[in-house]
């Protein structure tokens, strides 16, 4: 199977490199009209062919690593390095990226289904997608060629065969990380599609925006899936990191946060495109940007640049990705500087207060977000090489530069759609703040007299003024939004004679776009609403003979037993707790620490009871090497279940703005 | 000779602004329990963990409970936050403190991300401008015909309805 597997890497590559090359020899060829002996149509199909064999290829190569694991075949160095005869099937797929080689060979695998589909829909515009299909064609032999030559994921062990290998990284043996990283590296790798084609459109002065309405649905897909990665890596470092917390600033966070930035700042700045012809050259410069950071991201992750929890999979091919980037970078510039004309833009803003002025604002702010998070995490290199002193950038660090630029981005979510185009009038404004001003002042009034105060013991406390702000304008950003949506669904209702729902939902078919974005943002209030939870987060920690307490918030902590178990995967050690509130027991809890048998690591698992209002979450610790008695760590961390329900929200949101408008019948009869 | 000094009163204004900032988000607790929650919050982990040092939960951790210990020491010695956080930082130095201090080459850490917001803010706020005040010379030799602002005022109201497929 190693054979089958390298020899489809390589004929893939083969077939990668034929299609950049005879791709771009016949785009060359219909640009210039110069005669030759063969059809330029005909090598621009046999460049399209060799595409989707390459697919077939890198599928086969893909097929035989996965076969090789489920098959124990330990004469893999790959597989004897991630994988054990005891790993569970489900598990066993995750050794495909668990480590360096395999996670590359997925980005490949990813990019030739991208590719896939995008060269059977050709027939949409021929030559837009021939300039597409080469210039992924272009990176996927870079892939390719990294996958043959610098990280063979089929290289064989040297020596006698191991019986049984190392196992894989206990941190990757839970369930979501059998959904986390290709979600992950969905997103990552599809924003290779739009960068495709804004690059091809570029090269070929593609006339009018339709390029950008090809790849909506190409930019909004990979959006959902990056966003659905991202929060599904929070849930994991929550469930599974055991520190009670969903986000720790680390480098490899941060990769994937950037390139989000700029792809939501490029989802909201196309829409200038389409409609006002403005931001041109910014649009083509936010693609090329969010594919950029998505090879820093990679680079990052690989060559060890800076310290992360994340680094399993390190290696030297660090080299290979900063020669590519340096490549495409060039490539971008070049062909900018040559096509610059026709990216003219054709209005110019009119008002600082208007739609277009905070469309512009909000990606001014998006990307001042992705700047101070580069920043952030390439400080320590920076402040390393020039004062010889290497710095660390925490979460202290971050929370104070990071968070008030959030909670402006935030505002201008609510203050964007109350905005009409071009400007706007004092009347209208009042018109339109005053109802999500004043919810924002009364939920101000209602959280200083809940107790959320930003001055405590006398000194000023950062996190609940944050805390007060994140809630205050959450509200008034939701009153926007529902006011927006009540609004057109009243117009909707008097017409049609229905209650103020359907009027909504009728609304929201008749332009899924503006209300699918709309649910998109009250997705992300709701996720703000979870976040600014954390300010008020409460923890404690105790050694628990059999029937001692411990009580956090409502809640007593009751230990009743502690065991141990094992299976041929790992020993476990947990202890059972009985929950009581108000003195009534209301459930058990079972936190766990597993000790996995073939790499000897330890893993937490966190019993986590979810309600509204807050998570119980109880860690064990560990056992009391001189009692024996377990250590309990509980944490009440409040309103952490909205943001997974934002989540729910803003994918409910992305997909309703991925269906087609339904036009009006009386507009449908006119035409 | 006047210039250094300056230069060295600015430098020190700025720095003695930034670590009030600094110290205004992050330090402030009085009672020792909150203190010792947010100072460990203010440290790292030492083990090569990467992580907070009051949020280093693997089992075994070398550094992690040396390192707490030594903080309520310190603490219970009645030292100040500030002095705490020296105190690590010359037994560990600077990567033991989760976020850069507010002196020398360390206060770029903290003023560039507000320096590139504010000029990106302050530029785009002056090209809106100079882009409206073209406009509107450019509006005012059209407005002398009624037929174009009766036209300008009909496309103004429907391109004001939303439902052409964006925001």
């Amino acid at each position: 199977m190693a054979t089958f597997g390298s020899l489809s890497l390589l004929i893939a590559l083969a077939l990668a490199a034929y299609n950049l090359l005879a791709g771009a020899f016949a785009l060359r060829l219909l640009a210039t009209g110069q005669p030759a002996r063969i059809s330029p149509e005909r090598l621009a199909e046999t460049a399209r062919r060799a595409g989707i064999a390459g697919f077939a290829a890198v599928t086969a190569a893909a097929f035989a690593l996965v076969w090789s694991v489920f098959a124990n075949d330990f004469s893999i160095t790959y597989i004897m390095e991630h994988s054990n005869r005891a790993l569970p099937g489900a598990y066993k797929f995750s050794a495909l990226w668990s480590g360096q080689e395999g996670s590359l060979l997925l980005w490949a695998w990813l990019l030739g289904i991208y590719g896939f589909v995008l060269r059977l829909r050709h027939k949409t515009d021929v030559r837009l997608y021939a300039y597409a299909g080469a210039i992924l064609a272009g990176i996927q032999v870079f892939f390719l060629a990294v996958l043959n030559f610098a990280a063979p994921p089929f290289a064989l062990m040297k020596g006698a065969i191991p019986e049984d290998g190392n196992g894989l990284n206990p941190l990757l043996q839970y369930p979501e990380m059998v959904i986390h990283p290709p979600m992950l590296y969905l997103g990552y790798v599809g924003f290779s599609v739009p960068f495709a084609f804004a690059l091809g459109a570029l090269m070929m002065r593609y006339p009018g925006e339709k390029w950008i309405k090809i790849t909506r649905v190409w930019t909004l897909v990979t959006w959902l899936f990056l966003t659905c990665g991202i929060f599904l890596g929070m849930h994991w470092a929550y469930a599974v990191l055991g520190w009670g917390g969903y986000w720790g600033w680390d480098p490899v966070e941060n990769a994937s946060f950037m390139p989000w930035l700029t792809g939501t700042a490029f989802l909201h700045s196309v829409m200038m495109q389409e409609k006002k012809g403005m931001m041109k050259s910014w649009n083509v410069w936010l693609i090329f940007s969010t594919f950029l950071l998505t090879l820093l991201g990679t680079l990052l992750t690989r060559a060890g640049l800076v310290s992360s929890v994340h680094a399993f999979a390190q290696s030297s091919i660090g080299t290979w990705f900063v020669a590519f980037m340096v490549i495409v970078l060039a490539v971008c510039i070049f062909t900018y500087i040559l096509q610059r004309k026709h990216l003219k833009t054709e209005h110019h803003l009119e008002s600082l207060v208007s739609r277009e002025s905070s469309f512009l604002f909000n990606n001014l702010v998006l990307l001042t977000a992705c700047f101070v998070i580069l920043w952030g995490t390439l400080f320590p290199i920076l402040s390393e090489y020039v004062v010889g002193n290497k710095v660390t950038m925490g979460a202290p660090w971050y929370n104070a530069v990071a968070v008030p630029i959030g909670i402006f981005l935030l505002f201008l979510t609510g203050v964007g759609p109350l905005l009409p185009w071009r400007s706007t009038s004092m009347r209208a404004i009042k018109r339109n703040f005053v109802a999500p001003v004043i919810a924002l002042w009364v939920m101000a009034i209602v959280c200083l007299l809940a107790g959320d105060r930003p001055w405590k013991d006398g000194a000023f406390d950062a996190g609940n003024f944050y805390a007060l702000v994140a809630f205050a304008v959450s509200a008034g950003v939701f009153t926007a939004i529902v006011m927006e949506f009540m609004r057109g669904a009243a117009v909707i209702s008097k017409q049609t004679g229905r209650n103020l729902l359907v009027g909504a939902w009728l609304l929201t078919r008749r332009n899924t776009r503006r209300y699918g974005g709309y649910i998109i943002h009250i997705g992300v209030v709701i996720v703000v609403i979870g976040l600014a939870g954390a300010a008020f987060n409460r923890t404690t920690e105790s050694e628990m003979a059999l029937h001692d307490k411990m009580t956090i918030g409502p809640y007593t902590l009751e230990q009743v037993g502690a065991t141990q178990d094992t299976n041929p995967n790992y020993d476990s050690q947990y202890a059972l707790l009985d929950v009581s509130k108000n003195g009534k027991k209301e459930f058990q809890m079972a936190p766990e620490k597993r000790v996995y048998t073939v790499s000897m690591q330890p893993q937490t698992m966190v019993a986590i009871h979810s309600v509204p209002s807050w998570d119980l979450y109880v860690v064990y610790e560990g056992s009391n090497p001189d009692t024996g008695q377990p250590i309990i760590k509980a944490f009440l961390n409040p309103l952490v279940g909205w943001i997974w329900a934002g989540l729910v929200i803003l994918v409910f949101g992305t997909l309703i703005a991925l269906v087609p408008s339904q036009q009006p019948a009386a507009q449908k009869g006119g035409q | 000779m006047a210039t250094p000094l300056r230069f060295m009163f600015w430098r020190r204004a700025v720095e003695a602004g930034a670590l009030a900032v600094v110290l205004c988000f992050s330090l402030g607790a009085t009672d020792a329990g909150t203190r010792y929650n947010t100072l460990n919050h203010h440290l790292m982990c030492t083990c090569g963990c990467a992580e907070i040092l009051g949020e280093c939960n693997h089992v075994g951790c070398p550094n992690s409970t040396g390192e707490l210990r030594e903080l309520r020491a310190a603490i219970e010695d009645g030292k100040n936050d500030q002095q705490i956080l020296d105190i690590f930082q010359a037994k560990y130095g600077a990567v033991v403190l989760a976020a850069p201090t507010a002196k020398g080459f360390d206060l770029v850490a903290w003023i560039a991300p507000f320096a590139v917001f504010a000029a990106a803010m302050l530029g785009t706020v002056l090209l809106v401008r100079r882009w409206s005040v073209s406009n509107t010379q450019l509006a005012a030799a059209e407005n002398d015909d009624p037929a174009v602002a009766k036209l300008r005022e009909k496309i103004r109201r429907e391109t004001d309805t939303g439902n052409d497929g964006g925001y």
